[in-house]
């Protein structure tokens, strides 16, 4: 068991690993496929995703998908105002 | 009221998430977006702290955290005294020269069932107290934490699972009680409405309630694709709807004075885009059984106190009703 | 005792003691709602708050559960908390007792002991503190005003020990004690203040993969009060037994260390044993009985009765060597409880002391007596007649009533 005896966590239940670890990805159904032809970058999905699942590369002036925590909802294909994403049975 | 803060949706997309992700809320839901917003909205050192429920549960399953700032969990129905001992603590120590940062925000966050019910005392009795913080309702209008149960935030007509939409009766048979207008009537500086599609307003008036010096109240709406039985894509599209058909209207009450926020003053000064009720409830398994011949009436009674209350609110934003 | 530090004599009821000795504690926090016969402690803290004299914040919340509630958060953000209460309030806070233990938040509370309704009462006895006894809690039972004074500044010491970092509850008997007027000795501001020392944190390992002190500290963020499932939740309640265990000893420790500086003890700090070294009949019991209890074992060892007294002083974490050691040799025992458990087999007290018992290969005989409910009074000659009592039973050899009811009309 790779779980940790009383002995050895900290007193109080603080929490020692966050959440970033738990890839919620795996939950996914439908996932989200973009056309960057038509995203026009204005971040609307970026903002609305429950998962914090869709990043702004401002290096890159671009958004990309963090299918490790995309729970596949569809939110950003819904709310995307030039309909540029697309959710896809993979 | 401070300065107003100035931001693109750049400057909100590039703020690393202090709401991180790995959280197990269920795919759509609102309330997480309500969160990842809140927290892009704070403006240095913060402490939060939440009321069992949802957003508690799943933010928090040991070991693991989804909180990127101070965080503490204690019960249900206790979340503003959580943050009146965290705020008079901070106070106290500053004081003391124990607390080096200049200040220290709190904020409280609890869902319909720790706001309008089982929390309403220790809220109400933080509220009188005038402790410095913001307490943030999220409201998915029913129990959903333990299986989608009827609260006081629970419209009328929703089937719930314990007011189920049944041969003879049709799901809850009581409105949703007013908590923002009875926040208000405690007389704390800022109390206001919000709705994550609208989320530049949402994200000012968070602020907003952080700059006030003493209580605010924001009551957010959340939709829930488990409990409301929706599609997971439509959450926004209906936190749009419902402030579309005035059914959760958006509005601010600084310092007792009440102000409609532009989404709703735009549907105030043009009734013509005030949406019928009708296109919220259709979208929505909850509301199933109100599209039948036995239960269709009610829809109408949904449409009429609908527009009571948004009269009510215009009188009280100082629009005239005649202009609706 | 020498170097004893000099002190004021002060006439102060049970009550007021307790809000001196916050005052001088430099507490960060007191969040509180008035409840009689507790009231006193958090009007006289106003006062002090009223005219400056402490540097705390006063949260006058709107129950007693927002009040555990308060002191429970503030004490995880690092202050030094304080609460009062009794009965009603006390069974209020319940749900909130649990939780201040299992975050282990060092809260320290004065419990007037009251009975419980119904009928209503607000008369002393011990079934409040009682039903709380599992609660994860530190618990002592204090005799006199003095004694409440000297606890409630050792039972900082003793709940921000970081070995410990668990609640702690001084429970006096209401009205008995709570309002009584006695000649408290007081020590200076300043030793006390010396005493206690800062509030120490131990390092926790946070999210972020860094040891940070245990508190809500932006400058390090940490999660508290989780959620903790069937892989952890028992884990983390072992701990707690843990701090209890250590408690046993940093509870001794602080009570030593006080009596050098005040020239005050309680027996060890755990259990005070009076007369009882060659003792056949003994009575146990908590709280303010004790003080008529000494009376009628000092008559009845004029009289030539081998008569002695144990007074349980900590009873969560329970001195279970300390009561076989003082009990082992005594003949016949009688076990006095201020509380009822409803339907089980005598009082809390009784349960426990019986229980610990029973390990030893000679064992004395043991009796319950169940007494005071309500605040009805208990005289000097009630106590007589339980140590007549415990006579005849070494007499006949037998115990004719295991469970018994002192001072009740039959």
């Amino acid at each position: 068991m790779s779980e940790k005896s009383w002995k050895e966590i900290s007193i109080g239940a603080v929490c020692w690993k966050p959440s970033t670890a738990l890839l919620t990805g795996d939950w996914r159904t439908y996932t989200p496929v973009r056309d960057p032809a038509k995203c026009t970058r204005c971040l609307l999905c970026a903002i609305y995703c429950p998962d914090g699942a869709i990043h702004w590369k401002p290096e890159r002036n671009d958004i990309e998908f963090d299918y490790n925590y995309c729970k596949g909802c569809g939110i950003c294909a819904n709310e995307c105002p030039t309909k540029a994403i697309e959710m896809k049975l993979l | 009221m401070q300065s107003e803060w100035k931001f693109t949706s750049k400057d909100i997309a590039e703020k690393p998430d202090l709401f991180m992700s790995g959280h197990r809320a269920c795919a759509g839901c609102g309330a997480t977006t309500v969160l990842r917003l809140l927290m892009k909205a704070t403006r240095g050192p913060t402490i939060v702290t939440t009321a069992t429920g949802c957003m508690q549960i799943v933010s928090s399953m040991y070991p693991y955290t989804s909180w990127a700032v101070p965080w503490v969990h204690t019960a249900f129905e206790n979340v503003a005294a959580n943050a009146a001992g965290i705020e008079a603590a901070i106070k106290i120590m500053k004081k003391k020269g124990r607390v080096k940062h200049s200040h220290v925000d709190v904020i409280a966050i609890a869902g319909d069932g720790g706001t309008y019910d089982i929390g309403l005392q220790a809220l109400s009795g933080a509220m009188e107290r005038g402790h410095d913080f913001l307490f943030v309702l999220y409201d998915n209008e029913a129990y959903m934490n333990t299986g989608i149960q009827r609260s006081g935030g629970t419209p009328l007509g929703a089937a719930t699972t314990t007011s189920p939409a049944g041969t003879v009766v049709p799901g809850k048979l009581e409105t949703k009680k007013p908590i923002t207008e009875i926040m208000a009537a405690h007389e704390i500086p800022y109390v206001a409405t919000a709705s994550p599609y609208y989320w530049r307003d949402l994200i000012i008036k968070t602020r907003r309630g952080l700059e006030v010096e003493g209580p605010a109240f924001l009551h957010v709406f959340a939709p829930c694709p488990r409990g409301w039985r929706t599609d997971t894509a439509k959450s926004m599209e209906l936190a749009k709807l419902a402030v579309e058909t005035c059914v959760f209207p958006l509005w601010e009450c600084i310092n007792g004075e009440y102000q409609l926020s532009a989404p709703s003053k735009a549907i105030a000064l043009s009734p013509e885009k005030k949406k019928p009720v009708r296109e919220y409830l259709q979208l929505q398994g909850r509301f199933r059984h109100l599209f039948t011949p036995k239960f269709e009436k009610l829809i109408d009674e949904i449409q009429k106190i609908t527009d009571q209350r948004w009269q009510r609110l215009l009188k009280k934003c100082g629009v005239s009703a005649s202009k609706t | 005792m020498k170097n004893v530090i000099k002190q004021k004599v002060v006439a102060l009821n049970g009550n007021e003691a307790v809000a001196y000795a916050v005052k001088q504690s430099d507490v960060d926090v007191v969040a509180a709602y008035p409840i009689t016969p507790q009231t006193i402690i958090v009007e006289r803290f106003s006062e002090y708050v009223a005219n400056g004299e402490v540097e705390t914040a006063f949260v006058c919340t709107e129950s007693e559960h927002s009040a555990m509630t308060a002191c429970l958060t503030a004490a995880l953000t690092g202050a030094r908390t304080f609460t009062a209460t009794a009965s009603a309030g006390l069974a209020l806070m319940h749900e909130m007792l649990f939780v201040t233990a299992g975050c282990r938040a060092p809260v320290v509370m004065a419990v007037a002991n009251r009975a419980l309704s119904a009928p209503l009462n607000i008369h002393g006895d011990q079934s409040d503190a009682m039903a709380q006894r599992d609660s994860g809690w530190i618990q002592l039972y204090v005799e006199n005003a003095q004694e409440v004074y000297d606890t409630v500044i050792q039972a900082f010491k003793i709940a921000e020990n970081p070995n410990v970092l668990l609640p702690a509850m001084v429970c006096f008997d209401g009205f008995i004690v709570s309002h009584s007027l006695e000649n408290v000795n007081v020590l200076p501001d300043d030793a006390v203040k010396a005493f206690l020392g800062m509030r120490q944190f131990p390092t926790v390992l946070t999210h972020d993969g860094v040891k940070a002190p245990f508190r809500l500290d932006p400058e390090h963020p940490m999660t508290l009060g989780p959620a903790a499932f069937p892989n952890y939740y028992f884990e983390i309640k072992r701990q707690q037994v843990e701090a209890l265990k250590n408690a046993l000893s940093v509870i001794r420790q602080v009570h030593d260390e006080y009596a050098e500086l005040s020239g005050r003890s309680y027996g060890n700090g755990l259990i005070e044993a009076y007369r009882l070294e060659d003792a056949e009949v003994a009575t146990v019991c908590l709280g303010s009985t004790a003080g008529t209890t000494k009376i009628v074992v000092d008559e009845l060892r004029e009289e030539g009765v081998k008569a002695g007294l144990l007074r349980i002083r900590t009873f969560r974490p329970l001195p279970v060597d300390d009561i076989r050691r003082a009990l082992q040799d005594v003949k016949a025992v009688a076990v006095l409880d201020k509380c009822i458990s409803f339907g089980g087999f005598g009082g809390p007290v009784f349960h426990e002391v019986r229980h610990v018992l029973y390990d030893l290969d000679k064992r004395p005989v043991l009796v319950n007596y169940i007494y005071g409910l309500g605040g009805r009074d208990v005289p000097p000659w009630q106590i007589r007649q339980v140590y007549e009592d415990l006579k005849g039973i070494l007499k006949e050899e037998k115990v004719k009533e295991p469970v018994n009811y002192l001072g009740l009309r039959e």
